[in-house]
């Protein structure tokens, strides 16, 4: 592992720092702003309330779900887009990435028209007797379309960087694609892998345009936390400081989750 | 089992025809880039070519040039590949890497595991079964590789320069595991040392810009070596000519030699002669007739004890001495010099 000395050279100019420090602050300054305002003494109460709580328990349950379905249907795309070689591949990616630059109340709404009760889908749906518009289910559909592009990259960057010849290798040995998928392609870019699923979780977590759109905001249905806070903030502008507290900490946690798997790959790569 | 093989891919400027028979190691030899790793590459069923047909023994690898054309998978060739680097799986212990191949193919896991360690143990790495790849050497970790290999069981072994990213300490260690695994055994190893190409090979191939250029019994091709990447090889000075009479018409001019063979004037023929045969003057000697080529020296390098000079094709090794004594400097103009009885004609 490669640490950076004390003594050795550095091509960075100092004025660089200056510039380095402001953006530092621009990116610190509106927590510890958001943190001064926060009323201690109601704190746990606040974010003990019973609609907080809900709230909380939707966000964590519909983002674990929508982490899952973002592995299911991520895993053979990431693959397809970085060991595949077919026409429209490049379109493909394109469209994969899409919802990354999209903003998400237009997610919001494209979901709406395929799934909702008159949508492209929602409409033999609702004869199955299935109706996903405005349910929890809409909540994870939302999520999954937004965070989806996270572990498609990740894992997409991951597998290149692995290269194809391990697998190569292991064909020569005798074992079929599925058995070299299973026991040498993802076990090597499972870092990777868990990087990306856990920026899919954060980005699930804090998913709000398309989920409000698609999902509307029903209170132990589909009013995840950062709902909860915009709605709170209307009325109760202490209980929404509060929730917000609570998420950046979730988030804090989640980034130096994913934070340190890099690390991990760097290792295994060294390693190697 | 023997392997028949015969592919173009135009893509690569690849056109190659070769048989080995079972139990045979053929070398490859060949500049870089001259498609020695294609050739590797499309056995294995890792790259496709345009057209071609390959067997080992009854089986098909493909068969692109029938109506119906087959292309079998690389799992199911039984044509291990071992590279220059040992890819060991990160992930895996040495013990599970070397039972990777027979578990793919169904082996249950004790008894893969059990095949695992004879071949560790046959490669003497079987101290290092509970290691991951990351914590051994080099040469450790390539000989765990071919035990990996071998534990598939494949009846064609494919080796792409096994040794070439080794140190010099782990090379010999490694050559002397491959001809005691390779014995008896089809293979076909790409290298760039000579030494290799002896001890391991029984026959040889010289590759240039995806063609073979020569074939022919190790030995053979490197004591009367046709092409002149052979003859660099085998650190011969390779002349090549029209054969006459008295000797054979090089572009130095007329070098005479002992013939080999019946060697009839006029056919294209080759004098090859070691460079420590040969000796520089500045000016002309008198004396026994001897061959005289006039040469302007492009390098001067060391050369173990000595120092070769080269002039073009030529090379002539000297010792510092006279070296110094001459003067010489790349420019000069000289004359290389050796006697008849140091050169081999042969009809090319």
């Amino acid at each position: 592992m490669r640490r950076r000395s004390g003594t050795g050279y550095t091509a960075v100019p100092p004025w660089i720092y200056a510039f380095a420090a402001v953006g530092a602050l621009f990116v610190m300054l509106p927590l510890v702003a958001m943190a001064a305002k926060i009323n201690w003494a109601q704190f746990i109460p606040l974010i003990t309330s019973e609609s907080s709580l809900t709230a909380l328990g939707l966000s964590l349950r519909t983002s674990a779900a929508s982490t899952a379905l973002c592995i299911v249907l991520g895993i053979p795309l990431a693959l397809v887009l970085a060991r595949g070689d077919f026409p429209g591949q490049r379109v493909l990616r394109a469209f994969v990435l899409l919802p990354l630059v999209l903003p998400p109340v237009v997610g919001g709404i494209a979901l709406l028209y395929t799934f909702g009760r008159q949508g492209l889908l929602g409409r033999s749906l609702e004869l199955a007797g299935i109706q996903i518009a405005f349910s929890t289910t809409a909540v994870i559909l939302a999520q999954t379309f937004v965070a989806l592009p996270f572990l498609v990259v990740s894992l997409e960057g991951a597998l290149r960087t692995a290269g194809g010849r391990y697998e190569a290798v292991a064909a020569t040995l005798g074992a079929r694609p599925t058995t070299v998928l299973r026991r040498v392609t993802l076990p090597l870019v499972l870092p990777g892998l868990a990087s990306g699923a856990v920026l899919s979780f954060a980005r699930s977590l804090g998913e709000f345009g398309a989920t409000l759109t698609f999902a509307g905001s029903l209170q132990g249905v589909t009013r995840t936390l950062p709902l909860e806070i915009y709605l709170q903030r209307e009325t109760d502008a202490d209980a929404a400081v509060a929730l917000s507290l609570v998420l950046v900490a979730v988030a804090v946690i989640v980034v130096a989750l994913s934070y340190r798997s890099p690390r991990g790959r760097q290792a295994m790569a060294g390693a190697s | 089992m023997g392997l028949r093989f015969e592919a173009a891919l135009k893509s690569r400027n690849f056109e190659v025809a070769l048989e080995l028979a079972p139990g045979e190691t053929l070398a490859v030899l060949g500049p870089n880039g001259a498609g020695k790793s294609t050739l590797l590459s499309i056995i294995a069923g890792l790259l496709r070519p345009d057209s071609g047909s390959a067997t080992i023994g009854e089986r098909t690898l493909f068969d692109l040039a029938s109506s119906r054309s087959t292309w079998v998978a690389p799992h199911d060739r039984g044509t291990a590949l071992l590279a220059q680097e040992p890819l060991l799986f990160p992930h895996l212990s040495v013990l599970e890497n070397v039972a990777f191949g027979p578990r793919s193919t169904g082996t249950p896991a004790a008894e893969a595991r059990s095949v695992a360690r004879q071949w560790l143990a046959s490669t003497d790495t079987g101290a290092l079964e509970s290691r991951r790849p990351g914590e051994l050497s080099g040469g450790q970790a390539q000989r765990v590789a071919v035990a990996r290999a071998l534990a598939a069981g494949p009846d064609l072994l494919l080796l792409d320069e096994p040794m070439a990213a080794l140190d010099i300490h782990a090379a010999p260690l490694m050559r002397r595991l491959l001809k005691h695994v390779l014995a008896g055994r089809s293979a076909i190893i790409i290298t760039h040392d000579v030494l290799d190409a002896l001890m391991l090979a029984e026959r040889v191939i010289v590759m240039e810009d995806g063609r073979i250029t020569e074939a022919g019994a190790t030995r053979e091709v490197l004591n009367r070596p046709r092409s002149r990447f052979a003859a660099g090889l085998s650190g011969l000075n390779l002349l090549t000519g029209t054969a006459r009479t008295e000797g054979i018409d090089t572009r130095y001019g007329l070098v005479s030699g002992t013939p080999e063979g019946t060697v009839s004037p006029g056919v294209p023929a080759a004098a090859a002669f070691h460079p420590s045969a040969v000796s520089v003057y500045l000016d002309p000697p008198h004396g026994s007739p001897r061959n005289m080529l006039r040469a302007t020296i492009t390098d001067l390098e060391p050369h173990g004890d000595a120092i070769r000079v080269r002039a073009g094709d030529l090379a002539a090794d000297i010792t510092p001495a006279a070296l110094a004594d001459l003067g010489l400097a790349p420019g000069m103009r000289a004359f290389f010099v050796l006697k008849a009885t140091a050169v081999t004609i042969y009809s090319t």
